[in-house]
């Protein structure tokens, strides 16, 4: 289980931070890797930026908020 | 208001086509910073950036709605202007950190509009949260653009931390109620020497050329473009304004007088009886 964007989310162990992104809709593509697939969203694990090379490698831990964030009129 | 008796700092002769603004070595020729909130739809914040001229404007970070319709991002890039992501909604100089490492990773940008804000219902600066923040993401390499008050010991500090440029307010975020202290601000004007972006209170076309005539550098508008009934005519009024105000600047008023002042010559008068 993860926070995920202030909910509860059932993630199975070694699930990634790339998994979460698809589910959400977001980097969903074929072939240009997850990261092109996704401008103007960020993340965050536990208070700290998760950098966009380490989206597909970075095993979300039980008991993790996540945070994904993304482009917003505003300012 | 001595500021508008000389030249103001900045680029540029003043003579249009050739005035341009020099944020953080970025050549801007619109002197207008544009807030994508508040806009009806993605339809009329495109129109609007496009009647505007603004090439500079801003974009917040929020929680991803996978119902969410329409690409902001995509609108954006079709304008061909530049992002100002903002840390809008942190409250500590904490989260305004992360915020921005957030947004540079999101938008591949070290510029970040800073702001910290120490009061739900004015929406003020928190100026210790907001020193603090400037310090590291300056440190941390980041081109940071501080929402601050008309302050000029404050904006004297943050430029000293090395902001490249200081964005003081007019009057409360959203209030549209103009430049409430313009002596202030033209205080700050000769306080500082990174440019000045006035930011926050303006309501309609004339605040913004007053800002200018204050010797501002630019102007920033969200809601006063957004919010208005018709936004992207008022996008077109507010560029004017900016131009207008930056000609008037560098033109030079004459000063204010409490007597008359003919402008028609008694020589030469006829006498009639």
């Amino acid at each position: 289980m993860i926070r995920l964007n202030g909910e509860d989310c059932d993630v199975r162990a070694g699930e990634t931070v790339a998994d979460v992104l698809a589910r959400l809709g977001v980097g969903v593509g074929v072939g240009t890797g997850v990261g092109a697939r996704a401008r103007g969203v960020a993340v965050a694990v536990d208070g700290e930026v998760v950098p966009r090379s380490a989206w597909e490698t970075f095993a979300l831990p039980d008991g993790a908020r996540v945070e994904v964030l993304g482009a917003m009129q505003g300012g | 208001m001595s500021a508008t008796e000389s030249t103001p700092p900045g680029a540029g002769s003043g003579e249009q086509g050739e005035d341009f603004l020099l944020l953080a070595g970025r050549p801007l020729r619109s002197r207008l910073l544009l807030g994508t909130g508040g806009f009806p739809s993605l339809h009329v914040l495109a129109a609007a950036i496009e009647a505007s001229g603004s090439e500079l404007v801003t974009v917040a970070l929020r929680r991803v709605d996978p119902a969410a319709r329409g690409s902001l991002i995509d609108v954006l890039a079709q304008a061909g202007v530049a992002l100002l992501p903002n840390t809008a909604g942190c409250h500590t100089a904490r989260d305004a950190v992360l915020t921005a490492k957030l947004a540079r990773e999101a938008f591949e940008t070290d510029w970040i509009k800073l702001e910290v804000i120490g009061d739900e219902d004015t929406l003020l600066p928190d100026a210790p949260e907001l020193l603090r923040a400037a310090e590291e993401l300056v440190d941390a390499g980041f081109v940071v653009l501080p929402y601050t008050t008309d302050d000029p010991v404050l904006a004297r500090r943050l430029q000293d931390l090395g902001c490249a440029a200081v964005m003081p307010l007019g009057a409360p975020i959203g209030s549209g109620m103009g430049i409430r202290n313009p002596y202030n601000l033209s205080l700050l004007r000769e306080a500082v020497h990174v440019p000045v972006v006035l930011d926050a209170g303006i309501g309609t076309a004339s605040d913004a050329a007053l800002a200018m005539e204050l010797g501002c550098d630019a102007v920033m508008a969200a809601s006063a473009i957004a919010r208005a009934q018709d936004p992207v005519r008022m996008a077109r009024a507010m560029r004017a304004a900016v131009q207008a105000g930056r000609l008037a600047a560098a033109a030079g008023r004459i000063p204010r007088r409490r007597y008359a002042n003919a402008s028609t010559p008694d020589a030469g008068l006829a006498e009639f009886n």
